[in-house]
């Protein structure tokens, strides 16, 4: 799945684009201090390897699998040689392409609410907590599903302890962040926010978490979505209320 | 070189005629502009100030919009000027969102816009179009690092701001007060 998505990913960032058709200019240079270069270049190496690792267990999945051509064949058998490297490899480049987001935003300085350096590892535990639960919802084995539900709790512990640091930030900070501050606390995006985000995505899936691993029975589904609307509405928020943050003068 | 404007506010009327020299001058699409005047009043009836400014790019001396850029599209030239190479531009935005003045503008055929301080008229020995058609020539540019230059001696004579200092950009565009 996660290929699929990741191209799902890489077509609406392609949309997004005001002048789609030299998006290749992307891949003429290496700009260090733009973390949309980064972006650009690590979803260039882990779109390929994620295919590619996906690939190697398709012949488990379905076993009357072949490949056309040879060099597939050869092609499997040395990822299948070297999955651990790979899978060390991967788990690096998902974590920059986790935190990438969150970094790319909070390096605008023109946007006070994105403009912390929190935003990143907020959006890593954020990504990092939708994944655990998409495993927790989609994982046929048992103790799999134990053992992400477990992550998810921490991780979603973790998530509400940076919200917190995040606004505690931001009210000690200049006037611009204050403001950009209530926008959460008393301005429009309040109920969304903590309604949406932090109670329906956060919390109520936590206690659902933790009644699951007592063992009440409740559909791995509902946390699960939980999270991942979560997820997705706290990504909507941030970006359509950095973008009403700016400096006064 | 340190290329930059000052702006007497005591002097502008808000005519917008910069920003039509502008448009004129560089072939901005129309509903378009790469400079603009605001007002802001002080104060309350009777008593009130009015400021006006026109504003633009600031051709930052530490441009946020160059460090984002991810192709390299943004850039500074000669003089601290920043401009924007059309055909290098993936029109990805981080540079609109980058900026505290909101000088820069998503063109209608894709790329990034904005002021280039007249680069092209500056390489001929030309003030930059709003400078040379404002009627109360309340409109400044030079070099910097000339201490002769008109801007250095206003910069020296007069009290000035500059808009958001906090952000970090040091702006090169500086408004006498």
């Amino acid at each position: 799945m996660a290929p699929f998505l990741l191209v799902l990913g890489l077509f609406f960032l392609f949309l997004d684009l005001k002048h789609k058709l030299f998006f290749w200019r992307l891949y003429t240079t290496i700009r260090l201090e733009s973390p949309m270069s980064w972006g650009a270049w690590v979803l260039m190496v882990i779109t390929p390897l994620s295919f590619l690792w996906s690939a190697s267990y398709l012949k488990e999945l379905v076993p009357t699998w072949r490949w056309r051509w040879k060099f597939l064949e050869r092609l499997e058998g040395l990822v299948i040689r070297y999955r651990t490297p790979i899978a060390w490899v991967m788990i690096l480049y998902s974590l920059i392409l986790g935190i990438y987001t969150g970094i790319l935003l909070s390096a605008f300085n023109a946007r006070p609410l994105w403009n912390t350096a929190l935003l990143g590892p907020l959006f890593l535990v954020s990504g990092l907590s939708t994944g655990a639960a998409t495993i927790m919802w989609m994982s046929k084995i048992h103790l799999e599903r134990r053992l992400f539900t477990r992550i998810d709790l921490i991780l979603i512990g973790i998530e509400l302890f940076l919200i917190i640091h995040l606004f505690m930030g931001f009210l000690a900070g200049p006037e611009v962040q204050i403001e950009a501050a209530s926008l959460f606390l008393n301005g429009r995006y309040a109920l969304p926010f903590w309604g949406l985000v932090v109670v329906m995505g956060m919390v109520l899936p936590f206690f659902l978490e933790v009644l699951e691993l007592r063992g009440k029975k409740i559909p791995a589904a509902i946390p699960a979505i939980l999270i991942l609307a979560g997820g997705l509405i706290f990504r909507i928020i941030m970006v359509e209320a950095g973008e009403a943050t700016r400096y006064l003068y | 070189m340190r290329y930059a404007m000052a702006i007497d506010t005591k002097k502008c009327v808000g005519c917008s005629d910069c920003v039509i020299a502008c448009q004129i001058e560089n072939e901005v699409p129309v509903g378009y502009c790469r400079d603009w005047v605001t007002e802001t009043v002080h104060g309350s009836y009777p008593m009130l100030e009015l400021e006006l400014r026109s504003e633009r790019c600031n051709h930052c001396d530490n441009p946020p919009c160059v460090r984002c850029c991810p192709t390299g599209a943004s850039h500074v030239v000669e003089g601290g000027v920043v401009l924007v190479t059309p055909n290098k531009c993936i029109g990805c935005g981080a540079c609109i969102e980058s900026c505290p003045y909101e000088a820069r503008y998503s063109h209608p055929d894709g790329h990034v816009d904005k002021c280039t301080f007249c680069i092209h008229r500056i390489r001929k020995g030309l003030q930059p179009a709003c400078v040379a058609v404002c009627p109360t020539r309340c409109m400044y540019f030079g070099d910097l690092d000339d201490p002769s230059s008109e801007v250095s001696e206003m910069l020296r004579t007069r009290k000035y701001k500059v808009l958001a200092p906090e952000a970090g950009t040091k702006p090169q565009v500086y408004y006498l007060v």
